[in-house]
């Protein structure tokens, strides 16, 4: 009797355990059957090839938001990643444990708050700073660059930290015991041998930029036209989708599930890509 | 040039220590700016009453209200869900290919941007299940979207049981599933409350995934098939539209004091935990 009960429950936590890849699922399927029509509709290469973004003359080309999302996403990257790997080398190598285990959990505070409360700071402070000071709109690439490589500090700080301190100890006394000095050994031995955990760092750092909506929306001007100038303003595939949501049916609608689509897809690449660094450790 | 190593050691030393103050900075300067602009605004009365002229004027009570029922709603899906899978990745199954797969089903899921989650939500429930944006709309989307952050912190909350506390339990004639629901979950109880808190906090502050499946309805709900409107879309729409900075402010304040606070307690309940284990 208690044998029977106890494969019941095995069995059905391993159901349970199966809910998020089921659930990974689901959204994959329910996302390409909305968009996939309109894609086929248009056909694959135009849509992603053609910047003619007209969704009343049913015209659907999303070249501009895939430019923004490059442009922004590239741009978040320059100012996040060397900032972000400064401060897990500076907090893992240059600082004592304990003052480490204080500020770790307060840098990753940062990912707590909300992307509205980052997008709200950016309009307000940010923005009319580069109108002032640079010229051009001010809600623009750079503001958007600036603001996503401020949100995707967290992610990279965190996991390169993990990434450094599995670095074994007997790496870093070998290079000490051969004369080289703290820096020396920092960045010739325990980087090289955190390589992999960095790189899961920056990719996943990177899909959290190119999946970020709302703080964007707010800060990046939202113009439907292929960018010129980090100055001038930009549309995301992300924003695309929650402008027009609110009022967007038929072939509209499929429109922008189809940007869910690519945006799914790219994103997915992204997150194989990482686990698959991570795993190489 | 070749700079002499103990030089370029200095100079490294200064640029990376200048970058982690720029970081502290920046966070110190993101919560302390909304801070004291949004403590100003807060009173009683804020929090109390209902807002007028589409929040121009009044309070946020409806929101803070919506913000609680999607929450819970999301919490107690995601929740029996997200510990069941920790508990069979853990204490069933050896690593190997399932577990492989089971992880990266959760890593990916949490990759997927929250404007999916938006989408994806807005198809299955609000349209096709005919949900409408409900809080139960909203509470399902949220669900999957905080699913991987409970999953993950059980995992690690439940491996930090010693061995030997399963080892008595069985030793007693326990089976695994007592073991497990006597022994194991009451022991990694706290980490799974840090994962919950987590949760918690990322459910209060989502927009992108809450406003195409919950709606942004300003009355309060009568039942779960109502729309509400949250603190963090409520704050995005003021402040967007240009309604009222002022009572924007508010409602950031509220919201970035309730997630310091959550946060914080997460942490005390993680730190107090390992301590005791160890």
């Amino acid at each position: 009797m208690k044998n029977t009960k106890e494969v019941v429950i095995e069995k059905s936590l391993f159901l349970i355990a199966l809910s998020a890849i089921f659930m990974l699922f689901l959204i994959a399927i329910f996302i390409f059957k909305e968009g996939t029509p309109l894609i086929f509709k248009v056909g694959f290469k135009n849509f992603v090839t053609s910047s003619k973004w007209f969704p009343l003359e049913g015209q659907f080309g999303i070249f501009s938001m895939i430019l923004g999302t490059l442009w922004i996403t590239a741009g978040a990257l320059i100012i996040g990643v060397p900032l972000g790997l400064s401060c897990a080398i500076f907090l893992s190598e240059f600082v004592p444990r304990r003052i480490m285990a204080i500020l770790k959990p307060t840098i990753e505070l940062l990912a707590g708050i909300p992307s509205v409360v980052y997008g709200f700071i950016g309009m307000v402070v940010l923005v009319p700073l580069i109108r002032e000071n640079l010229g051009g709109p001010g809600l623009s690439i750079l503001a958007g660059s600036i603001i996503l490589g401020i949100m995707i500090l967290p992610t990279i700080i965190s996991i390169s930290i993990d990434a450094i301190q599995a670095v074994p100890r007997s790496y870093r006394e070998g290079s000490l015991a051969m004369g080289a000095t703290k820096w020396q050994t920092i960045h010739m031995v325990v980087l090289k041998a955190a390589r992999s955990g960095i790189v899961a760092s920056i990719i996943l750092g990177m899909g959290r930029a190119i999946g970020e909506t709302m703080a964007v929306i707010m800060v990046a001007g939202n113009a439907v036209k292929i960018p010129r100038s980090i100055l001038d303003p930009a549309r995301t595939l992300t924003t695309n989708i929650a402008l027009e949501m609110g009022f967007a049916a038929g072939d509209h609608r499929q429109a922008l599930f189809a940007t869910g689509v690519v945006l799914f897809i790219i994103i997915m690449i992204l997150n194989i890509i990482a686990n698959y660094a991570v795993r190489k450790r | 040039m070749r700079l002499n190593p103990k030089t370029s050691q200095k100079i490294m030393r200064i640029v990376l220590g200048i970058a982690t103050g720029l970081t502290i900075f920046i966070l110190l300067f993101i919560i302390v700016f909304m801070l004291s602009k949004g403590i100003p605004v807060l009173n009683w009365e804020f929090l109390s009453n209902f807002p007028a002229k589409m929040g121009k004027a009044g309070g946020i009570l409806p929101t803070i209200i919506g913000t609680f029922v999607l929450t819970l709603v999301a919490i107690v899906i995601a929740t029996p869900l997200g510990v069941g899978a920790a508990v069979y990745l853990t204490e069933y199954i050896r690593e190997g290919k399932i577990t492989k797969i089971i992880r990266f089903g959760a890593e990916s899921l949490a990759g997927i941007p929250s404007i999916i989650f938006g989408l994806f939500g807005f198809i299955l429930f609000v349209v096709t299940l005919k949900m409408g944006w409900s809080i139960l709309s909203g509470g399902l989307t949220l669900a999957f979207m905080i699913l991987p952050t409970i999953i993950r912190t059980s995992e690690e909350a439940i491996k930090t049981v010693p061995y030997s506390y399963r080892e008595v339990s069985f030793s007693l004639g326990a089976t695994k599933w007592e073991t497990i629901k006597k022994v194991v979950l009451p022991n990694a109880l706290p980490g799974i409350v840090t994962g919950i808190i987590l949760g918690i906090g990322r459910s209060v502050g989502e927009t992108a995934a809450v406003i195409f499946t919950a709606g942004s309805s300003l009355r309060l709900p009568s039942s779960l098939f109502d729309s509400v409107r949250t603190m963090s879309v409520h704050f995005y729409i003021l402040s967007r539209e240009g309604i009222s900075m002022k009572n924007a402010c508010g409602t950031a304040a509220v919201l970035v004091i309730f997630i310091l606070a959550m946060n914080l307690t997460a942490y005390w309940i993680m730190h107090k935990f390992t301590k005791r284990n160890l």
